[in-house]
């Protein structure tokens, strides 16, 4: 009865993908209660009822065939396409930023569901015309990316909005576009900067200069920088121990249960723990490429690939902008960071390489 | 062209392949990257960045707002802010507290009331916080200490603004106090997302105004950029944005006014809620006995909590809106309203009163006040002299849930939402009500006691206040409120609140609330239960009073006053407005053990009255004590 239930509950779940996930997220509940002072116990609660639903949700997409989500992928980018019209229509301003949308009784974040849809539906679109593609599929698939990532960019989101373009040019990166275009398109968005730059919103602009000189603006927007450089570097090798860091609970660090959570985690773990975390997504990752690389359609492969490669890109700009070496978009460390959103679109996406890793017997077959 | 085809797939898959390995790559040499990063944060640069987290050489500090201040209606100031120096110790940087102020001691007094607040302080707070062991310090006091103070690592002396409550106990249940943030309240902060502003802030509004208004009061937090040494000391400012001063408030209450209300009760424990029935301004919101709110700003001392919290008089409990009494006979004008209302009674009708009323079928004889009867009782007399036996026919012909109604339109049984924290509801008993609270059936007798304003029937001075006012403001329902005005701290403009009567909703028809205000003017008229206090006033008062048993008598029982002790006296109140065709203030007046509401709620009501209406303030005539009231003269 009970190994049934292990059956059933295990069917789908890719194994060491699974293992490697777990560890990851250990880590994240043990930094997540040192990250919340004196709220430590409410927090891991709460993060307990995120990662059951988030751990829920992969388990869902494992189940879904590759074939089912490729009917599903044209549709949700539509709708996602819709809300976010919604949005820069009737959206809730917060903060400055119109990213919210009232349905009811919850709110929602349209761009969320845009992570997921971009590539399925990029991957879709390459299934679709995957004999013989042509310069016209390729600009095609630029229009699909362009339209959400400029409503997003226009929310003003921009992080969100950078996170979607990786997703969605990594599909068409994988497809083959030619590298001749990669190369012209490199210029000419190197040409562009400067007008980019005078496009930008003040306080955009101010985080990059603040990366580049973060002394500049101590107390404001350089502030976050200088302290977790400071929290990573003072945690030495060996780290300060859990619960002993001391520019993390004296409140030096901010936003240190979210988006700034790997210097809590470098002051107390040391290198020798940011070393096991960079291990760690390295399992993730390079088991999502196998994964990506023995799958058996174009869109199970093209799915596969540009979300590991997405999970990669989280991964490196945030340990990138909590080190001090990337501007500071607002980006949380998968799987570690507090919150529930982010947790449960990364955890989605690992259901879906599942899905792929185990459905191939049956399609080739 | 299949073959093509699959060559075409083949190809793909090897574009695929390449591109997924050149990620790859790429991926590796990224994480490289973040390797060398934290090698280079994290061991080359170890020494310099511990260096920096150990000092935080430069640390921003809060700059704590000034609190706003509160006033009465005419400007008087009820709380305000002194500034004075208080020593603080970090017991996180002090090796062994107890002898270092054994030591301090002898430098400057340290009092043993000051060592017990600091261990109960100690014991409430987190280690590394700064916790005051001595607080008003003279000049003399901090030139000695700081001779000596390279003795007393961890010590500091700062200037700091206090809260003080000049006026001591008076108003300090509406007023409130504030004391030390505890662990519910950083919750609290933390929740409504307020963790930055209160950043430096060691003291929050607990109760009364200080609670409710703490957002107007407290004001935003500055910040200041300083450079500081190793051992915490600020060297030098480098930056400074200026906090923004909390708003003043100006409270409905006057102070004069309060004083009088507060003094007027004596020696005798209750409550006073005066309103002004036009636009439900709260003029005096009295609970007896009061406390000082100025010993709860620096944490209360274990002695003074302990004296305050378990006195038998319970100086903490805000009567007012707390105290739930049955409302005696209070309640008959809202009987008679009711009956007028859902056509029961005429104004014609007449019982003959034989002292007592009986239920058909019942042997139980629900008796009046007065043994002998009243005799021929219309409604008019029936208030003025408050003959009970008409008030037990009158509800059991109402029925119970007739009266819940009509009670509830008149704000019973419900908080009136006055903008202080801590009110409680009453009860306006219904059918429904008993069945959910006691699982059992509502019996004709429960209606008759309720008739009296007994029974199951609760209220709080606050909403008998209400009650009133809406009575003295022709049915339209008044919300009582303390707040009057805000005064911006920035542009110094004062912004009155916007009345919140209502202008529609008339509970009562004009012609059946004139015979009941009428019959309510005779009360303090000669004959009436409050005549004796209205003697001389030149304005017409209307009032009524009323008695609640604190002690349940059983049948054939005679209420002998002399063989109860004093706690088991019953509670006088009084309900009144005035001017009668013009009013302008409405109260209620609780007095516990002052048996009836003529005797000693009718003298407090006129001093506060006379001083409204007049200016004339009140020559101290002592209240009869409760063993000089005749038992005869009851209700």
């Amino acid at each position: 009865m009970i190994s049934r239930l292990f059956d059933l509950l295990a069917r789908r779940i890719d194994g060491p993908l699974m293992a490697a996930l777990a560890l990851t997220l250990a880590l994240g509940v043990t930094v997540v209660y040192s990250a919340s002072g004196g709220l430590g116990a409410d927090r891991v609660m709460g993060q307990g009822r995120n990662l059951a639903l988030a751990v829920f949700a992969l388990w869902l997409f494992a189940q879904v065939h590759p074939q089912l989500l490729m009917r599903l992928a044209l549709p949700a980018y539509l709708a996602g396409l819709a809300l976010l019209v919604a949005v820069a229509l009737f959206g809730e301003i917060r903060n400055g930023a119109r990213r919210w949308l009232h349905l009811g009784m919850a709110t929602i974040q349209p761009s969320e569901i845009m992570k997921i849809a971009v590539p399925l539906v990029l991957a879709w679109w390459f299934h679709r015309r995957e004999e013989g593609l042509r310069l016209l599929d390729f600009v095609i698939a630029a229009v699909i990316l362009v339209l959400p990532v400029g409503l997003i960019v226009r929310q003003p989101d921009l992080g969100t909005a950078l996170l979607i373009f990786a997703s969605g040019f990594f599909v068409i990166f994988l497809a083959g576009l030619s590298w001749k275009v990669i190369g012209s398109m490199t210029v000419a968005g190197l040409a562009s900067l400067p007008f980019l730059w005078s496009m930008m919103h003040d306080y955009q602009r101010q985080r990059i200069l603040t990366l580049l000189d973060p002394m500049q603006d101590p107390l404001g927007a350089g502030y976050h920088i200088i302290q977790s450089t400071i929290a990573i570097g003072s945690g030495g090798i060996l780290g300060k121990g859990w619960l002993n860091g001391t520019q993390a609970q004296l409140d030096f660090v901010p936003e240190r249960s979210t988006d700034f959570i790997l210097a809590v985690f470098g002051e107390e773990f040391g290198l020798v723990g940011n070393v096991i975390l960079l291990v760690l997504y390295l399992l993730i990752i390079g088991r999502g490429l196998m994964i990506a690389a023995n799958a058996s359609t174009v869109f199970a492969r093209l799915t596969a690939g540009a979300i590991t490669l997405t999970f990669f890109t989280y991964a490196f700009v945030n340990m990138g902008m909590v080190s001090g070496i990337l501007p500071v978009v607002g980006v949380p460390l998968p799987m570690i960071s507090y919150g529930g959103t982010a947790l449960l679109s990364i955890l989605a996406g690992m259901g879906i390489l599942m899905s792929i890793s185990t459905h191939k017997q049956l399609v080739s077959s | 062209m299949a073959g093509f085809a699959m060559r075409d797939q083949q190809r793909e898959l090897v574009v695929f392949r390449n591109r997924l390995m050149l990620a790859g790559f790429a991926i590796l040499i990224a994480f490289a990257m973040l390797l060398g990063r934290f090698a280079w944060l994290q061991v080359v640069q170890r020494e310099y960045y511990h260096t920096l987290a150990e000092a935080n050489r430069i640390s921003v500090v809060p700059v704590v707002p000034n609190r706003g201040l509160i006033l009465d209606r005419t400007g008087k100031v009820l709380a305000a802010n002194y500034s004075a120096y208080t020593l603080e110790i970090t017991p996180s940087k002090v090796p062994n507290v107890e002898r270092a102020i054994e030591e301090l001691a002898r430098v400057i007094e340290v009092s043993p009331r000051d060592r017990r607040r600091f261990k109960k302080l100690q014991e409430e707070s987190k280690n590394f916080e700064s916790l005051p062991i001595r607080t008003r310090l003279t000049e003399e006091e901090v030139a000695r200490f700081a001779v000596n103070r390279f003795r007393f690592p961890g010590f500091e002396i700062k200037a700091r603004l206090f809260r003080s409550y000049p006026q001591g106990e008076v108003a300090s249940h509406a007023i409130g106090y504030i004391g030390r943030i505890n662990d519910a309240d950083v919750k609290r902060i933390d929740e409504a997302g307020l963790t930055t502003n209160y950043k430096g802030t060691d003291h929050i509004g607990k109760l009364g105004i200080e609670g409710a208004y703490e957002k107007e009061l407290h004001g935003l937090t500055g910040t200041e950029q300083v450079e500081i040494d190793a051992g915490g000391r600020a060297i030098r400012s480098l930056a400074r944005t200026e906090p923004i001063s909390g708003n003043n408030l100006m409270v409905t209450l006057d102070l004069d006014l309060q004083k009088i209300a507060e003094d007027a009760f004596q020696d005798y424990k209750g409550a006073l809620v005066a309103i002004d029935p036009k636009n439900g301004e709260v003029l005096a919101l009295v609970s007896r006995p009061g406390f000082d709110p100025n010993l709860f700003v620096d944490g209360i001392d274990p002695q003074n909590w302990d004296a305050l919290n378990n006195s038998p008089d319970k100086p903490l409990n805000n009567r007012a809106l707390r105290g739930q009494y049955p409302p005696g006979s209070t309640i008959k004008p809202f009987m008679a309203l009711a009956a007028l209302e859902f056509r029961k009674r005429s104004p014609e009708f007449t019982i003959s009163d034989p002292g007592y009323f009986t239920l058909a079928g019942v042997n139980h004889r629900y008796r009046d006040w007065k043994k002998e009867g009243h005799g021929l009782v219309n409604l008019h007399k029936s208030i003025v002299i408050s003959c009970d036996t008409y008030y037990y026919g009158l509800a059991n012909d109402l029925g119970i849930d007739a009266i819940h109604t009509f009670l509830t339109r008149f704000g019973f049984g419900a908080p009136t939402g006055i903008d202080i924290d801590g009110e409680l509801p009453g009860l306006a008993p219904s059918q429904e009500w008993k069945q959910r609270r006691f699982r059992q059936k509502w019996y004709a007798g429960d209606t008759v006691s309720v008739g009296i304003g007994q029974g199951y029937m609760l209220s709080t001075p606050l909403q008998l206040a209400a009650a009133t006012a809406t009575l003295a403001n022709n049915g339209v329902p008044v919300h009582p409120r303390l707040l009057k005005a805000v005064q911006d701290s920035k542009t110094q403009e004062m912004r009155e609140l916007e009345p919140s009567v209502e202008k529609d909703a008339v509970a009562v028809k004009p012609e059946n609330l004139a015979l009941v205000r009428a019959a309510m003017v005779d009360v303090t008229r000669p004959g009436g239960t409050a005549s004796q206090a209205y003697a001389g006033a030149t304005y017409a008062v209307a009032a009524k009073t009323g008695t609640a048993q604190v002690v349940g008598m059983k049948q054939n029982e005679k209420y002998d006053e002399k063989r109860l002790k004093q706690e088991h006296w019953d509670h006088a109140l009084l309900i009144a407005f005035a001017p009668a065709d013009d009013p302008k203030i409405a109260l209620a007046i609780l007095v516990e053990n002052g048996k009836h509401g003529g005797s000693t709620a009718g003298p407090i009501a006129r001093e506060v009255f006379d001083y409204y209406l007049t200016g004339r303030k009140p020559v101290r005539k002592d209240l009869p004590k409760p063993d000089q009231i005749p038992d005869e003269e009851h209700d």
